[in-house]
This record gives C-alpha cells, structure tokens and sequence, in this order.
C-alpha cells in the first residue's frame, strides 16, 4: 500500500515497518484499508502497544493485599481502609510539551486526570515531576515558564490541588524535557468503575467535547518517535486543552456513577476513539460497532480515519445499558455537555467501524489490543558505565566550603521551588495537612484521623551511571520521602522515560532500571499500580539520561501525628540514621563544582532501608522526633540547611574525623536520615533503633550553620545567608537576572 | 439539602453558589458546616430560587471557564439575577475570590479586576488587616487584627477610578487590606498590586462583602489555621442578632 505520493508506503508514514504491516494484512485476512491501517498504527505504536517493554514489565511485583486494582486498568487503585480506595496513576507529557509548552503540559494534566476520574474515583491532587535543560538558556526558561503555566492553568481550574513533584535541571533534557504527572483520586470500594465493554446490544456514548483535527497522529507519530529538526512541524500533534468543559465532565461522570448508570467508563486519550473503543471492548470480552457519522464534529469535513484517532481532549466513551440512555442524556444537558449514542456492544469479538451504513473498518479487537507485537533487543553496557567507584583524592579538596554550600544551594536542582509551587493551587479542596517544599505531601481525609502522603522522585544523572542502581535508590527515596514524614508506603506508580529502545545501549539502561525497580519493589513492599512508559526521548539521536520517575503513596494513621523537616526549637539533639558512606559519583556537588557525571554511584542496603524507614515511621507516631530529613541532592550540609531554613533555627555539628570534609557533607548516598528530638527522648529513640545505625552529630541552635570536623569549624554561614542563597534562586534564574 | 433539615429553626441558612465552573463550591460547604448554629445547601446555577436564606455564597473558581474575563459570564446567569434581589432586599452576600470577581462583574460592588502584576498565578498565605470591624462579615474580629488567610487567583489586582477609591474610604466600605506580619500596609506585603493593597470590600449598605482570600480554606488548624472562621462567626452572629 503506497500513499498519494508514491514515494514511501502508507503504513512507513504511520510509523508501522514493514513487517508489522505483513503481519495485519495476516491477522485481517487481507490488506487494510487507511482507516484500519491509521487504527492499527496508533494500537501497534510503541505509546499504545508498548512493543518493547511489555516482556521485561511483566516481572514487576504487582501483587498485595491493599492492591484491588494492578497495571491494566485507565489507573491502580490502592485500599486504605474503612471501604475508601486511592486510585492513582502517572503519565508522561513529554514531547508535545518540547513542542508546545503551555498545551502539551496542559493536557497532560486532563489525560491524567481523566484516567481518575474514569476509575470512578473523584481526583485529590496532581503531582508533576518536571526535567528541562540548563536555565542558563532562554528557551529553557520559556519551556519552565510555560509548563508551569500550563500545569496551573489547568489543575486550578480544576480545583484540583497540584501538591507536589519536583524539578530538575540537566543538559541531557535540553532538546526533549520531561513533563510527567501523576493524578490521584480518592474512591469507595463500591464505586470503582472499570474500562469495560459488556453487555451485547448496551449503548456506546461519547460524551463531552465535540472531535476535532487536533492531536491526530499524537501516540504514533509524535510519542513514539525520535525528534529532530522538524520537529517544530509536529505542532498540530499537540492537543488543545479545555479544563472547563473538563471540571463539568468530571461532575457529569461521578453523578452517572452516583445514580449507577455506567456498565463501564473509559477516558478518550493517545489514539483517541480507536483506542477507546477497542480497549473497553477487549476488557469486556466483546466487540464493538461504532458509527462515525454520529460524531458530533468540531469542524467540516474531517475524513473518517480522522475522526477514529483524532486525539480531541475532554472526552469520554461510556457504556449503558439502553433504558439508562435518557437519565446519562438528562445529565449531560445538566452540565451541558454533548451526549450521543455512537455505538453498541456486539458479542463479536471485532471492533466495526461504519460511516452511516458503510462498513469502513473491520478488525478483530485482540490483534488491536494485545497481539501488536513486542520486541526483544540485545542490551549492551554504555561504554561511560563503570565498576568502579572514584578514589577519595580524584578531585582536589576545596579550601572555603561555605562557599561550595552557598553555591550548591543556590543550585537550580536544590533550591527552592517555591516560585513553582505558589503558581499551583495547592490548597483547593482543604485536605493540606502540609504545605508544600517537605519531603512529601499529606492530605487528611475528612472525617478521619487518617490521611494519605504522597510523592514523586526521578534521579536521571544517578541512573545514568547505574541505572540498577539508580532505581533501587530512587524507589528507596520515595519511601523513605513518605516515611518521613510518617506515612506507611503502600504502592507505586511509574513513569519510565527513556531513549530510543531499538538501540542496545537504551534497552540495556530500560532492562536494569527495571530490574532495580523490582528489587526496591519487592523489598520495600510497595508493589506497582501501573504507569506509562515514555520511549524515544532523544534528539538528533542524543538520549535523555534514564529516567524511571516512582510516584509513590503512603498511609498516614493519624494526621495530628505527621512530622516536617523543619527544625522545631533550640538544643534538640540532631542525630544520623544510616550507615551509607556519602561519595562524590553522581552528586550535585560533582555537578556543580567539577563540571563531571562520572564513577559508580553507591547502592541502597534495601533491608537496612526498611528496618530504618520503620524506626522514622515509629519514631514519629510516638511522638519522639521533632523532625525527619532524608540526606538527598546536596548531601549532608544541604539537608541540614534546608532544615535550619525552614525552622528559623541554626544547628551546630561535630563530624567524626577521618574522611575528607567536603565529601562528608556534600557527598551523597542513599540511605541516611537526619532525625532531631528532644535530648531527654534520644534514649527511648536509641531503644526504639536497637541498634541500627543512629548517632548524635550535633544540637540545634543559634543563629548560624556551623560544622565542625575534628574541632574546627569547616563550615559557618548565619542561617539567614543560607536561606537568601536558597531562597530567590529559581524565581532569578527564570527571569534571567542570574 | 439534608443540612439544612436536619437543623433547627434557629440555625442560619447558607445558600451556596454552583457555577459549572465552581471550584470551591464544597470547601464552603464543609467550611460552614463546622458551625453548629449554621447549615448550608447548594443553588445551581441555572436556577432562580433563594428561599429562606440568611446569607449567599459565591464561592471560588472559574464559573464558566472565565477564558474571557473572570465573572464576566457569570453576571448573566440565572441565579444571578435572584441575588442581585436578594441583596437589594438586604440579605447577606459574601463573594469569595471568583465570587468577589463576579460581585464586580455584576455591579452589585464597585471596582474591577486587572491580571495580578506578576502575571502569574498567586496561591500562599498573606496577612490581611481587617480595616472595618463593624461589618456583618467581620465583627468577630478586631479592627486593625491581623489575620493569615491564602490566596489563590490569578486576577486580583483591585482597580477603581480615583473618585471611586475616595468614597470606599470615605464610607469604611474597605473591609481588608494585603499587610505585613506587623500590619503596616506595604508594597512587599501586596500579592497582586492591588490598588492601596485592596483585598476585600464592601457595598455602601454594608451587606455585600467581596475578598480575593480564602477564609473559608482557614477554618480547621489540621489544614493550615482557623483565621477564617471569623468571617463565618461574623455572618452567624450578625444575622442571630437581627433575629432577636
């Protein structure tokens, strides 16, 4: 089958080879025509078909006893008791934000949210972890300011509080920024709806906004490909968002599952009906007869493979049963949304398309939904991997560290996000228990004395080095993230980022980072809900670093009992959980100062990890820590800094001589928690640890931040200096006055 | 509804508000129903029927979308024309943030509302002084108290002509103003550039009361503080008092 032009083939120009071509034309019996050849490229793209990672997903842990939904589902769904359920689920955005900032981060926002409130489940928060290029760079700036702008234009018109994520800032992400987001929502037992199509003869709906030529081609040709200098010409990939109609949408969609009305709920995202339709009636069991023609239409003359992906936001397909059509109609005109019988439910097994009595497309809906075929690579080890740690001397000691500590926090990737965070409506909906900039979120859930923490991590620059490794350190630190702040982690959700799977060296970083995840997974108890795998994230061939970002959620038992990372008063013992040995490999401080990402980034003891996230949780509900900081970006001297800034208070330590300075305090490894408490309950602490790694560094007070090693002072800043270089950081960059 | 019939006689009625694109719609519901002398019940939108209330809340978010200017929809709705009534007849009105926007919208307060001089989204705590202490929204509080209650907007810079200005101070009719920790009124502490770091006012009768902040996310101490309860405290006594 050639197009128009004759030069490449139909299917080449979708995205398809030649041999998956080969391969429809045997499932169907005969060659496709272009709107079953548009249907397939977008349900056999790597976004949709997840060709190269559906083999190595599978040895994920997904099991638990609180999991009532896995991977599978528009998202999992997490019991937390008493009949109420979190369903939660995160997505990346990534390359129709490069595009267009503001809209790509926009929808990203309404494709994720859709898939919550799809579960039945009424959206709680959103949380987006974001990862640009260098700031020094205008249009770095322009993408920060407009992903921000996109992701508060939407969530807050929403009214559905954006609570946390984080931000980070590499040359690896100049030509292809990360723009993930994670929704989650809180649902009843009895209300969770599912992605199916039931019932021969119910009705299919399409309800919501009217279909567009917006997004055609988005899963196929914009997510599931490399850019390069025409990407720019991909812009009408990208989706226009519409959080108005969204927010009525979503009552209209939990007022029809108040009142019972839905067989099944299924959002209209990457692929749009085709996807949709096809995928409700593979989790049914049945097939599907949709007549385009009834598709209400946003302009003339869309041709019908178009109106089939056309990736129009705001959209939902519903099944009913046909006495419920006029009281899912009388909803619809409630909130004014377009309501339309588009199809039915056949027994067939096949997804039909007809435009008014033509048949137009005929395929059988397994080879759409699970028979797009999946690929085994070789893997081969990057050549800038090691074995190898760096020696203590490789690079020359620095003779003022109070200036390295002023430098790194003033590091776009420490500093404070605070110019991100007041842009997002983070406190709609009164669940805060926290505000956000700690080391996780924690909502309350009225009524009760429990709540539910919640936070995101991706450490692309650590798994670059190892990415088996860096996995297991980032599933590691977003537990540790929830346990500080004393919630119980539960389950995780992810978004892997990477390059081009096709290529050795990318599959051989996804199959690792995979690996890890499971290891950190399985040990920590934290099974995974599902997510979303974003390949082809290069530029002119050149790969972002590994990415897999863990959104990760946590139980609280009583939100009277949480804790912060601030300092609370004066004379608190300041004590160290862990044994990790701080290094230079992979560090901010590498970064920043020596300009290198290089060496062996050290390992996680994930059963060390659990025994001391236990102790912190513990610790925290027995009232005896007065604060709880996990060691991350920056190392010791900026944790401890970001705690004496947000309590107000100074903080003197004595470090234990031996090892060179700088790299105890700016050196990172995961694994070590700063903990205060009260000098009168650091014994009961010390019997709580029985005898894991815990020692007293130091007590808070004064004005400053002062370390000692060996008897000197190595470091000594007044906290109000350390928190001016923190503090205007980001907001000075930006604006380019820095 | 069940509120509302599960409470006494005495209990003062709440009216609040549903805008297809309310956002806040809930947390003023919940907010009011920490009260044990009041009860609330929702008004959609395109209805006209205000029965037996005390006092109307518009609450928070994007009415219709407000892709044009926000409120600017809203003044033509149903519901609208029924509280224009309603506050012609005396009864309560208080518009909170979108609300407040709409108020203006509607002339039903004077002023109207630029995009906030940073141009930027605007959601954290700020510190208010209660400038008239004698309102029905305000009178638990002390005048010049300095209250702690979020923001969350992305258009209240408060304009009115020089004329208008004069009379709103004239008449005590600016109910709170952006201030510093310590009170004192100043351009750092001003979120929005709000025109003399407006954040609240009030018509000439004193019985429709318009602020960009959020009191109603201020009521419980597990969510950040209670500085908000004040104004619902206000609402609950004043119209206890007229009923004696």
């Amino acid at each position: 089958m050639t197009n128009k032009a004759g030069s490449k083939p139909a299917y080449e120009l979708l995205g398809l080879k030649a041999r998956e071509y080969d391969d429809i034309c045997a499932r169907l019996g005969r060659e496709p025509n272009y709107v079953e050849l548009a249907i397939f490229s977008l349900m056999w793209s790597e976004h949709c078909g997840y060709k190269h990672s559906r083999p190595l997903l599978k040895d994920l842990p997904v099991g638990g006893d609180c999991i009532l939904q896995g991977p599978g589902e528009n998202a999992g769904v997490v019991d937390i008791g008493g009949g109420l359920a979190i369903a939660m689920k995160i997505e990346s955005h990534n390359h129709p934000s490069a595009i267009e900032p503001f809209q790509g981060a926009a929808t990203g926002i309404g494709g994720i949210v859709r898939d919550i409130f799809a579960m039945g489940a009424r959206p709680i928060a959103c949380l987006d972890p974001l990862h640009f290029g260098s700031l020094e760079k205008a249009r770095q700036q322009f993408l920060l300011e407009g992903v921000v702008a996109g992701v508060a234009a939407y969530g807050n018109c929403m009214g559905i509080p954006t609570i946390g994520g984080e931000i980070h800032f590499e040359d690896s992400y100049e030509d292809n920024c990360l723009v993930n987001v994670m929704c989650a929502g809180l649902v009843r037992h009895g209300d969770i709806l599912k992605a199916s199509a039931r019932g021969e003869g119910n009705l299919i709906l399409l309800v919501g906004s009217t279909t567009g030529r917006d997004g055609i081609g988005g899963a196929s040709i914009l997510a599931s490909a490399e850019f390069d200098e025409t990407a720019g010409e991909k812009r009408p990939t990208v989706q226009v968002g519409d959080p108005f109609t969204e927010k009525k949408l979503l009552e209209a969609c939990l007022q029809m599952r108040d009142e019972g009305l839905l067989v099944g709920l299924q959002d209209l995202g990457a692929g749009g009906l085709s996807s949709s339709a096809s995928e409700m009636a593979s989790k049914g069991g049945s097939g599907i007869d949709l007549d385009i023609s009834r598709v209400p239409l946003r302009e003339e003359g869309m041709e019908p493979f178009e109106i089939m992906i056309s990736e129009s936001q705001e959209r939902m397909l519903a099944c009913v049963i046909p006495e419920n059509e006029e009281a899912v109609k009388g909803i619809c005109a409630k909130w004014d949304l377009d309501a339309t019988v588009v199809g039915k439910v056949t027994g067939s097994g096949r997804l039909r398309v007809f435009n008014g009595a033509g048949l137009i497309g005929d395929m059988p809906v397994a080879a759409l939904v699970d028979e797009a075929p999946t690929y085994l690579v070789e893997p081969v080890r990057p050549a800038h991997e090691t074995d190898e740690p760096l020696a203590e001397g490789h690079y020359p000691q620095p003779a003022n560290l109070n200036e390295i500590l002023l430098t790194l926090l003033a590091s776009p990737n420490i500093c404070s996000r605070r110019w991100v965070w007041q842009q997002y409506d983070h406190m709609v909906q009164t669940n805060n228990a926290l505000w956000p900039g700690g080391e996780a979120a924690v909502l309350r859930l009225k009524g009760r004395r429990q709540g539910v923490a919640f936070t995101t991590d991706g450490n692309g620059r650590r798994c670059y080095l190892d990415p088996r490794r860096g996995a297991r350190a980032v599933v590691a630190e977003a537990a540790r993230n929830l346990s500080c702040v004393g919630a119980r982690p539960l389950a995780v959700t992810n978004c892997l980022n990477f390059g081009n799977p096709e290529k050795g060296g990318i599959y051989y970083q996804f199959k690792e980072a995979v690996a890890g995840m499971k290891e950190a997974c399985r040990a920590l108890e934290t099974p995974v809900t599902g997510g979303n795998v974003s390949f082809y994230n290069e530029s002119f061939g050149k790969a972002i670093y590994p990415n897999p970002v863990i959104g990760m959620m946590g139980l609280v038992e009583d939100t009277g009992r949480i804790q912060t990372l601030a300092f609370k008063e004066e004379g608190d013992a300041v004590l160290l959980l862990g044994s990790a040995r701080p290094a230079m490999d992979g560090s901010e401080y590498q970064l920043r100062i020596y300009g290198e990402v290089a060496g062996r980034i050290p390992d996680v003891d994930l059963e060390l990890e659990k025994k001391m996230q236990l102790l912190v949780r513990e610790a925290i509900l027995k009232g005896l820590v007065r604060s709880a900081h996990d060691v991350s970006d920056g190392g010791l001297a900026c944790c401890l800094a970001e705690s004496a800034i947000a309590g107000a208070v100074g903080v003197v330590i004595e470090m234990e001589p031996g090892r060179r300075a700088d790299i105890l305090l700016f050196g990172e490894a995961p694994g070590l928690i700063v903990l205060t408490a009260v000098p009168a309950d650091v014994e009961r602490l010390r019997g709580l640890a029985a005898g894991l790694p815990l020692r007293k560094i130091g007590q808070t007070g004064g004005g400053k931040l002062v370390i000692k090693a060996g008897g000197a002072a190595v470091v000594s800043v007044p906290v109000a200096q350390v928190e001016q270089a923190w503090q205007g950081s980001l907001e000075a960059m930006v604006s380019g006055k820095k | 509804m069940s509120a509302l019939s599960q409470t006494k006689n005495r209990t003062v009625r709440f009216g609040i508000v549903v805008f297809p694109g309310s956002n806040c719609d809930a947390d003023s519901y919940d907010a009011v129903g920490t009260f044990a002398a009041a009860g609330a019940r929702y008004l959609w939108h395109k209805d006209m029927e205000l029965d037996g209330l005390d006092c109307v809340i518009l609450p928070g978010g994007f009415s219709y979308g407000d892709y044009l200017r926000s409120g600017a929809i809203a003044r033509f709705s149903p519901i609208m024309k029924a509280v224009r009534r309603f506050a012609g007849d005396g009864g309560l009105v208080i518009g909170i943030c979108n609300g407040f926007q709409i108020l203006l919208e509607a002339g039903l307060l004077p002023g109207a509302m630029h995009r906030n001089e940073g141009l930027k989204f605007v959601c954290r705590l700020v510190n208010l002084r209660v400038e008239n202490a004698v309102t029905p929204f305000t009178n638990k509080y002390k005048q010049g108290q300095v209250i702690r209650i979020p923001i969350a907007h992305m258009e209240g810079n408060y304009f009115v002509g020089a004329a208008g200005l004069a009379e709103l101070e004239a008449h005590g009719q600016i109910v709170v103003r952006y201030c510093d920790p310590s009170g004192e009124v100043t351009k750092n502490a001003n979120p929005n550039g709000s025109l003399g770091n407006v954040a609240g006012i009030c018509n000439r009768a004193g019985n429709v009361f318009g602020l960009m902040p959020h009191p109603e996310r201020v009521c419980d101490p597990v969510v950040g503080g209670s500085d908000g309860r004040g104004v619902f405290e206000s609402i609950i006594s004043s119209i206890a008092q007229a009923r004696i």
